[in-house]
């Protein structure tokens, strides 16, 4: 499946609307919501674990790329999984003056 | 029926629900339904590279993600809120470290079968790798540094800045032999070359990594845990490129575009340039000309500090990573309410950089159940900082430093602090007048509005606390 060379201005025509996107929308996030936001982002940069599946189903290629496609899938997963709990746990705490039980 | 494109209309739907939980993020009310909305999204492309797989290897799967999973599930559920810093940093590390690997297997896949491959392809899996690999070990240091396993103290030589250049310099090198051959037009005795160029780039880009963050010092620990994030991201979009995916490339440059703000953001609440950052060594350089201010501190006993306390009809915390440190959080939180209870308006001004991560003092105050609505910044609270009747510094230090303000040979001249010097009565707990991490004195302790209560901070608001429950 190599890459057809017209694609490659597709591809960076996606890369840099994303980035663009990336920017606008982070932009609006509270300086409260940083730690969150990183640790949400970062699972999201877990999505490379798509790229990792991919590999250790790869046919052509040999023992070697089924290991190191095993090895993404599992660092890929720790980024994943970790990240979108630990944000979860977070968020969890951040509450407003309704929500919260007692006075204060 | 055809799918391929279904499967390209399902990585198109994840990546709009990363980019409408990104969106969510951006307030409190939402965040938490947002974080899950992007969680929705990653399971849509995990399925949906499952149903591309050319065959299934359940086996290897179920062991990589399991263990992976169990992995971070353990991490995410044990980790206390003052060690996030770190814990964020080493997932990151993990992000970069699997995205070198997909690189690799993709280059090892083609390397084998000695596939024709385009210039493009060996470019993107030169920098997947590359990125990649500064990215996890540079995590790695970063991990190190905020866990305390080694010195926070930012670690200088001579010729530091020089040997990095030659490293990149010689990474360009091999990088340059890597990509021109490609693999498909190389005679069988030219492989093997490649290989060995893959992993001595590899092996270079972990040692860059590694030099290129232990020269800087703890507290500048926000800005680099801020730009790993961003390689981490921008890692996972050459992944992208690599296997021509477009739901990597989207993701990871949303995640590369956040941290690139964060980083920022951090750089202008300190006001230094990024460069200033990553190549100076700050502190090390600048706590030698300490002019050290003249002046006497007026210590204060907890009794007193009460009395002060007690009259105050408004408040303003500012805590800082000694908080942190002393697991003090919650027993300020007691102390707020108290003082909310007794009348006064209560409300906790968190600097941008206070604490080793971006919001970091806001989570462990969410943590001790501190509304968010009570968490400000310092552009909300400064300009009537001259109404405030009594402002508490708890483990904060260059970031209420007036010198950033009034004296311009100060190395923190110019940054944005909170102005709790011009509250009517400044209240300053630590436990000695040792200067900050940046090695700077600070005039704060020797004003006539401000007075020290010396001692460990949680020890002295819960001697505060008992104060009020009399």
């Amino acid at each position: 499946m190599d890459l057809d060379p017209a694609m490659m201005p597709l591809l960076f025509f996606i890369f840099v609307l994303a980035m663009l996107l990336g920017v606008e929308l982070i932009r609006k996030v509270p300086s409260q919501l940083h730690t969150p936001l990183m640790s949400g982002s970062n699972a999201i940069s877990g999505i490379t674990i798509v790229g990792a599946l991919i590999a250790t189903g790869r046919t052509d290629g040999e023992m070697a790329v089924t290991v190191l496609g095993t090895l993404a899938v599992m660092f890929a997963m720790i980024n994943v999984v970790g990240g979108y709990l630990v944000t979860d746990r977070m968020l969890k705490m951040f509450k407003g003056k309704d929500k919260r039980g007692g006075k204060s | 029926m055809n799918f391929e494109l279904v499967r390209g209309i399902c990585y198109i739907a994840a990546s709009i629900f990363f980019v409408f939980g990104l969106k969510m993020l951006s307030s409190p009310a939402t965040a938490r339904k947002g974080n899950l909305v992007s969680a929705i999204g990653m399971l849509i492309a995990v399925v949906t590279a499952l149903s591309a797989m050319a065959e299934i290897r359940w086996a290897w799967i179920i062991a990589g993600a399991g263990i992976g999973s169990t992995v971070g599930a353990l991490a995410a559920r044990l980790v206390k809120m003052t060690s996030m810093p770190q814990m964020v940093g080493l997932f990151n590390g993990f992000g970069g470290l699997a995205s070198l690997l997909v690189g690799w297997s993709e280059f090892h896949g083609r390397w084998a079968g000695a596939d024709a491959t385009e210039l493009f392809t060996m470019v993107t899996i030169l920098l997947t790798v590359l990125i990649g690999g500064v990215t996890f070990s540079g995590s790695l240091v970063a991990y190190g540094k905020l866990a305390g396993v080694i010195a926070g103290k930012p670690i200088l030589y001579k010729g530091q800045n020089a040997l990095n250049s030659i490293i990149l310099i010689a990474i360009v090198a091999v990088g340059v032999f890597f990509c021109t051959r490609r693999l498909g037009g190389v005679e069988a005795s030219g492989l093997a070359g490649v290989y060995v160029a893959l992993v001595v780039i590899a092996a270079m880009a972990l040692v860059l990594g590694v030099l290129s963050t232990i020269g800087i010092g703890g507290a500048d620990m926000p800005v680099v845990i801020c730009l790993l994030n961003s390689y981490s991201g921008l890692a996972a979009c050459a992944a992208g490129f690599v296997i021509n995916n477009n739901v990597l490339i989207v993701s990871g440059s949303l995640v590369g575009a956040s941290g690139i703000i964060l980083t920022n953001i951090m750089c202008k609440a300190m006001n230094r340039s990024l460069a200033n950052v990553l190549f100076s060594g700050f502190g090390s350089v600048t706590s030698a000309e300490g002019t050290g201010y003249q002046g006497e501190a007026k210590p204060v006993s907890p009794e007193d500090a009460y009395l002060i306390l007690e009259a105050a009809r408004s408040v303003v915390f500012v805590p800082g990573y000694g908080m942190a440190v002393a697991q003090a959080q919650h027993v300020v939180r007691e102390l707020g309410e108290m003082l909310s209870e007794n009348g006064a308006e209560v409300k906790y001004c968190i600097h941008p950089v206070a604490g080793r991560m971006p919001g970091h003092m806001n989570v462990l105050l969410a943590e001790a159940n501190v509304g968010y609505e009570l968490l400000v910044e310092p552009q909300d609270v400064n300009p009537t900082m001259k109404a405030v009747d009594v402002a508490i510094v708890i483990g904060a230090n260059d970031v209420v430093n007036p010198a950033a303000r009034e004296d311009r040979s100060s190395p923190l001249w110019g940054m944005p602090i909170v102005d709790v010097d011009l509250s009517r009565t400044c209240i300053v707990l630590k436990r000695s007048l040792r200067p900050g991490f940046a090695g700077v004195d600070n005039p704060l302790f020797f004003k006539d509005n401000t007075r020290m209560l010396f001692g460990d901070a949680k020890a002295s608001v819960t001697q505060l606390v008992s104060e009020f429950k009399r």
